[in-house]
């Protein structure tokens, strides 16, 4: 889908830097432990500005919810109706949710609680890369998978 | 008289434990005035938005038998809503900014209308229009004022609006870089989400909202004020909403108020001056301004959910109402997928978390057991927010017309607008 490109702003800089380099990165609180999404000069729980720390985290989160787009105001995508819109709760902190359109799921067919794996697209207004989130096998299959353990011999 | 900053928020009743309002039964709404409810302006001014307001105003006036060197405060929810008009040339005096057009003020009203007495003036709740009647009753309580004009003008111009500026862009900036990428931002689309959500969580579904939207669009069919009882059209079936265009799925056009231009204003004033006016005072006992943050991007069905528990809760707290003494019941339904969140929340007529739309499917007509929203809300007339409390105004004074409701009418709750920032207001006919 042609995303419309995110512009950096000071806060949000270090995120869409990293994105660029393949790497989920969240705003968190090492007093309180909370990460927040979209970033924030404070800590929304104790107010601080020098405990917040950029985290890089797995990039593994669950579907939370969605709705299907049929009449959308950003000119860009209004060819690609309709679409998904769903909501992806982080691994690491189900409070926070990113939004994704569910690459490779079709529309009216969104599994809501599924495993979704990050993935960087480049948008073409600045080539700034976004993140997406495609449904994948949950994360023990996968981790499985990679490791491939040799048989034990006997 | 001007508009002095901060001064709304100090009015605001926005907590928990505040125990029973401090001024309940002692403000009173008298009257009502609406203008005609047009879909858009046509771009002549004697149809403009400012000049409703005036008509408005005026009828407000004449149904409680004021005059205007009676009026000392004016409280509007100015606006705007929808697009500007510029950068179209303004016209002449006082049509030369945008105060007229897309928006009024409660400084053009005094100015328009003559108002030579006013003390108390606002308009610092641009779109907050359940906001108005809370920070006006609270002024009356304090003695800021005494006899307040409280303004609702709704405009809208010609074309669709959102489609130019940020929307027709290549890039996101701002808040805009969150979300706007993906798509998200149309209008409703948080609440199409969230209706997912209450779906899966208490096994109901989005048909099961028809007979809830048939109804809201009859009773506003009953409604004067209304832009359908204005321009009347086929009556909606069951049929016409469950193959109406997807907006947002699950949330299809009819779930969607009609933007208007209209101007719609109320007249409050103290208990004591109400009882000399022409028509019965209908008491204020409580009023709210609630604002939440939700923790994520967008608000989940969950934390809507506690969003109306809240809301129920100050409100009982403060009009001193329990659930069962509520016979009118008007809580916002600009789009009616969060409208269950109020009923669940509220438990009016003994509704639980996750009955709404298995309520809907009972009698809800005004003639019936449960006439729930017998405004038609915005639903049912158009986009003004104001049907859902000049309703409860008329319903308690007896004087609802086809809609009077055949159970008794007492007392009253409505609210507007959204469940993360929603305003309310309880009324009673007697004070106490
Ligand atoms: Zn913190």
């Amino acid at each position: 889908m042609p995303k419309q490109s995110p512009v950096p702003d000071k806060l949000s800089k270090p995120f869409w830097d990293a994105c660029n380099e393949g790497k989920l990165v969240m705003l968190t609180c090492t007093a309180c432990n909370l990460m927040q999404y979209p970033p924030e000069a404070t800590c929304r729980k104790c107010n601080s500005a020098e405990k917040l720390v950029w985290k890089e985290v797995s990039g593994w989160g669950k579907i939370h919810g969605y709705c299907t787009m049929y009449d959308c105001r950003i000119r860009l995508l209004q060819a690609e109706q309709p679409f998904n819109l769903a909501s992806i709760a982080l691994e690491e902190d189900p409070g926070v949710l990113m939004y994704a359109n569910l690459p490779g799921t079709p529309v009216d067919e969104v599994p809501v609680g599924a495993t979704v794996k990050v993935e960087f697209v480049t948008t073409p207004g600045n080539g700034q890369k976004v993140p997406e989130w495609r449904v994948t096998e949950p994360r023990w299959k996968a981790a499985k998978k990679a490791a491939r353990p040799a048989a034990r011999k006997r | 008289m001007v508009t002095q900053k901060g001064v709304a928020a100090k009015l605001y009743r926005s907590k928990d434990g505040l125990g029973v309002w401090e001024h309940r039964g002692k403000v009173a709404a008298v009257s009502y005035g609406y203008s005609p409810c047009d879909r858009r302006w046509d771009e002549n001014l004697e149809h403009s938005l400012g000049a409703y307001s005036m008509i408005a105003a005026k009828k407000a006036l004449e149904e409680a038998g004021i005059r205007l060197d009676q009026v000392d405060g004016v409280v509007s929810a100015p606006g705007p809503i929808g697009e500007p008009w510029a950068p179209r040339p303004y016209f002449a005096p006082p049509y030369d900014s945008e105060d007229g057009i897309s928006l009024v003020t409660a400084e053009w009203l005094i100015k328009n209308m003559g108002l030579k007495n006013v003390r108390f003036a606002n308009s610092e709740a641009s779109r907050g229009h359940g906001q108005v009647l809370g920070m006006a009753s609270q002024a009356i309580g304090e003695g800021l004022c005494h006899t307040c004009l409280v303004l609702f003008p709704f405009g809208n111009l010609a074309g669709r609006y959102s489609q130019a500026g940020s929307n027709a862009r290549e890039t996101a900036t701002g808040n805009g870089q969150w979300s706007m990428p993906w798509g998200w931002g149309a209008a409703g689309a948080g609440f199409a989400y969230g209706f997912n959500q209450y779906c899966r969580k208490y096994g109901v579904n989005h048909d099961m909202m028809a007979p809830f939207v048939v109804n809201l669009r009859r009773n506003g069919r009953m409604n004067p004020m209304g832009y359908y009882a204005q321009h009347p059209e086929e009556p909606l079936t069951v049929e016409d909403y469950l193959a109406s265009r997807w907006v947002v799925k699950p949330l299809c056009l009819h779930d969607a108020d009609r933007p208007v231009n209209a101007a719609v204003c109320f007249l409050l004033t103290t208990a004591d001056r109400a009882k000399d006016m022409k028509l019965p005072p209908v008491y204020v006992l409580n009023h709210n301004n609630n604002n939440f943050e939700a923790r994520g991007l967008t608000h989940t069905a969950e934390e809507m959910g506690q969003f109306g528990d809240i809301h129920a809760r100050r409100m009982y707290e403060g009009s001193g109402l329990t659930p069962s003494e509520v016979d009118i019941f008007n809580p916002y339904d600009g789009f009616t997928l969060f409208t269950q969140y109020y009923l669940d929340a509220f438990g009016w007529h003994g509704v639980k978390k996750g009955e709404a739309l298995h309520f809907y499917q009972g009698d809800i007509r005004v003639e019936g057991p449960h006439p729930f929203l017998s405004s038609g809300g915005n639903n049912g007339t158009g986009r003004t927010r104001a049907a859902i409390f000049t309703d409860c105004i008329e319903q308690l004074q007896g004087r609802a017309g086809p809609r009077q409701v055949h159970i008794k009418a007492e007392t009253a709750i409505a609210g507007c607008t959204m469940p993360h920032t929603c305003a309310w207001m309880a009324f009673g006919k007697y004070p106490d």
